[in-house]
């Protein structure tokens, strides 16, 4: 599903190396979880995958069933299939949740020669995936993420992923700022969406997002490039013992 | 103090081979008064303080520069909602094209008739509240167009108006030049909806009125349309009485040149005035102005000032604002907001927001803002996979939101907005 091969990336304004030759490949099916300590360059390798302006790829390839990711807009690789469920997701003061799922459905649609979902169908499909993830009619009429809570937000970004149902997502710390009931929440609302033909990337810092969405495959991040890959038993061994360890032994 | 030379020359120059408009007796009176008062004070020129942001050169031209008409091709707003019709060619009443005079709760008639009469509430109005509006500051404009406006509308209403007013002022001639004033007078308890829309002539001017009584309520949306090369000047002088409402909305698109003042004056405790307005400009020809001056002089009032401008490719647009609180004008909420969007870095906004506030116990607060697109809720919708040109798009209408949100019936709102969303697509 996924290809990274050799990935070399730096900010583009300032001579700073972060992606140090990374390789990292998600077979399609799969969950992966990527695990590293702060700035190891987790949350850019998201960016860059997903084609947020600020960085210039160096050197290497990210290949999405191979199709190069890297020379794409960011809507044309969402159409592809590849979806980013923010860290932090941005308030859109002005434009309301529905307004904004439903151009982002129909767009998708109309790049990939689909036709658009009738305003009725549309409706329906929300509130039912909307009722599973407990998102009220409420927040579905407020403006995109605007008073949300950084539970609701989360459980929003979900929601988005449930609508446009793609091949490949990647998820940059969904754990973070979750209680313990609004993350099983989000980790039911990523686990229904498991299926043969979806892969997924998993960041986090911590091994308790992983006790709830299992993975395949974990890697251990550090310094811009993947140092460790193993089973879930190397999330556990995190938790445990910290990353000094694991650095330490790949040094 | 006499005005300068150079200023009185123009003036003159505006007036010369000028006749008054024929009426009764009181309108000639007005009408000679408001020209002692133009000459006492001259036609304003750029170097004037209130004007330093906008040239009003082509608005006190002798004549009119010539404008292209521009054929928008599209179905022509409100043309949904049910209303009495009003039409006015290059300034000049089109009885054919206009709906019968009369309706539920209101008494209409045309300026001119109403001039015409020897005993007309008309009297007790025109020209009234413009002359209140010359102070603190001077509006030579308003009073160039109460002493030549020789068409338009009068209203009185005394119940719930049951459908709105629109004024539906076309634009025929390259050269027009038309000079419309309009009133209206609510009464206590009444209430009645205003739109008005159009380019209206090559250049026009329009002044317009309204008293309202205590309890009234008076609602006013109005669009300044789309020809690229027409001029506009407007005045609205409003008196605001108790526990009343005074509503107004304008969409300015396109436009050479377009100076939009609004005078509110809050005499009665407990009332309410807002004014509020979008205008999109496209090019280094647009010049758009609101200048808007309200005026507490009463118990627990609520003002509210909120324009949004979206500029482009070297448009420029101008904010002058001032809430004036005075001294017996307790527990007054005033606010005041002012921004632009600029989508490239040609386009450029001048902002003057003002507070005097001599009362001790009031809220007023005032901002003002100049920014481009937010480059992370654009990635965001990017991500989504919604393309660029759509998610600027979509970003710029909730920069606008706002405003819109002003508007009091939904409908309308969104009406305005479809239109607005029309002319992005047309302009990315």
């Amino acid at each position: 599903m996924l290809e990274i091969k050799g990935l070399k990336v730096k900010l583009e304004d300032e001579d700073k190396q972060i992606l140090k030759g990374l390789d990292l490949t998600v077979e399609t099916g799969k969950v992966h979880a990527i695990m590293g300590p702060n700035g190891s360059g987790k949350s850019t390798l998201s960016y860059v995958l997903s084609g947020k302006d600020g960085y210039e790829v160096t050197d290497g390839s990210a290949l999405l069933e191979g199709d190069d990711l890297l020379d794409m807009d960011p809507e044309e690789r969402a159409a592809l299939g590849l979806f980013l469920a923010f860290q932090y997701p941005v308030e859109i003061p002005g434009v309301g949740n529905m307004t904004f799922l439903r151009t982002a459905v129909n767009a998708q649609r109309k790049a990939r020669g689909q036709e658009e979902l009738s305003a009725g169908d549309f409706l329906k499909e929300v509130r039912a995936k909307a009722k599973d993830l407990k998102i009220d009619a409420d927040m579905l009429k407020r403006p995109v993420n605007v008073g949300f809570s950084g539970g609701e937000k989360k459980r929003n970004e979900i929601l988005q992923m449930a609508m446009l149902t793609p091949k490949m997502c990647i998820l940059d710390e969904t754990d973070s700022g979750l209680d313990v009931d609004a993350m099983k929440l989000v980790a039911e609302g990523v686990n229904a969406l498991r299926s043969e033909g979806r892969s997924f990337l998993v960041i986090t810092h911590y091994q308790r997002l992983l006790d709830h969405i299992k993975p395949d495959v974990v890697h251990i991040m550090a310094d811009g490039k993947i140092v460790k890959t193993g089973g879930p038993e190397l999330a556990l061994e995190v938790e445990n013992n910290g990353y000094a360890d694991i650095l330490a032994e790949v040094s | 103090m006499a005005i300068a030379k150079l200023k009185s020359d123009a003036t003159e120059a505006r007036l010369a081979g000028v006749t008054l408009p024929e009426g009764a007796a009181w309108a000639q009176a007005a009408r000679a008064d408001a020209l002692t008062r133009l000459r006492a004070m001259g036609l304003p020129s750029k170097r004037d303080e209130y004007w330093k942001y906008t040239d009003p050169s082509d608005l006190t031209a002798v004549t009119a520069p010539k404008a292209a008409l521009f054929d928008a091709q599209e179905a022509p707003l409100f043309g949904d909602t049910d209303r009495l019709e009003i039409v006015f060619v290059d300034g000049v009443f089109d009885a054919d094209a206009s709906d019968a005079l009369a309706g539920e709760g209101i008494e209409i008639m045309r300026l001119s008739d109403a001039m015409a009469a020897d005993i007309h509430w008309a009297k007790e109005l025109y020209g009234v509240l413009e002359t209140r509006g010359q102070t603190p500051v001077e509006r030579p404009l308003a009073v160039l167009n109460t002493a030549l406006a020789t068409d338009g509308i009068v209203i009185h209403a005394t119940g719930k108006v049951s459908k709105p007013v629109h004024i539906s002022y076309l634009h025929a001639d390259e050269t027009s030049d038309a000079i419309l004033h309009n009133l209206v007078k609510v009464d206590a308890g009444a209430e009645i909806t205003l739109l008005e829309t159009g380019p209206g002539a090559a250049r026009f001017s329009s002044c317009l009125e309204v008293d309202i009584a205590d309890t009234g309520a008076f609602h006013h949306v109005r669009t300044q349309g789309r020809d690229h090369e027409r001029r506009t000047v407007t005045h609205c002088f409003a008196r605001v009485g108790a526990e009343s409402t005074f509503k107004s909305f304008t969409m300015t698109v396109n436009g050479v040149m377009t100076r939009n003042e609004c005078v509110l004056d809050i005499i009665g405790d407990d009332a309410i005035a807002h004014v509020a307005g979008v205008c999109v400009g496209d090019g280094k020809d647009f010049h758009h102005d609101d200048t808007v001056f309200i005026t507490h002089d009463a118990l627990n009032g609520e003002s509210r000032q909120v324009f949004k401008k979206v500029l482009r490719n070297g448009a420029t647009g101008v904010f002058q604002g001032k809430i004036l609180v005075k001294a017996d004008a307790q527990k007054t909420d005033g606010y005041q907001i002012s921004q632009s969007l600029l989508l490239d870095e040609d386009a450029q906004f001048l902002a003057k927001p003002e507070l005097e506030i001599y009362a001790d116990d009031v809220a007023c607060s005032h901002g003002s803002t100049s920014g481009a697109i937010d480059e992370t809720a654009l990635f965001y919708l990017r991500s989504r996979g919604v393309p660029m040109n759509v998610a600027r798009n979509l970003l710029t209408l909730s920069f606008m939101a706002e405003a819109l949100d002003e508007i009091a019936d939904p409908a309308l709102a969104e009406e305005l907005r479809d239109r607005l969303e029309g002319w992005l697509a047309r302009h990315s």
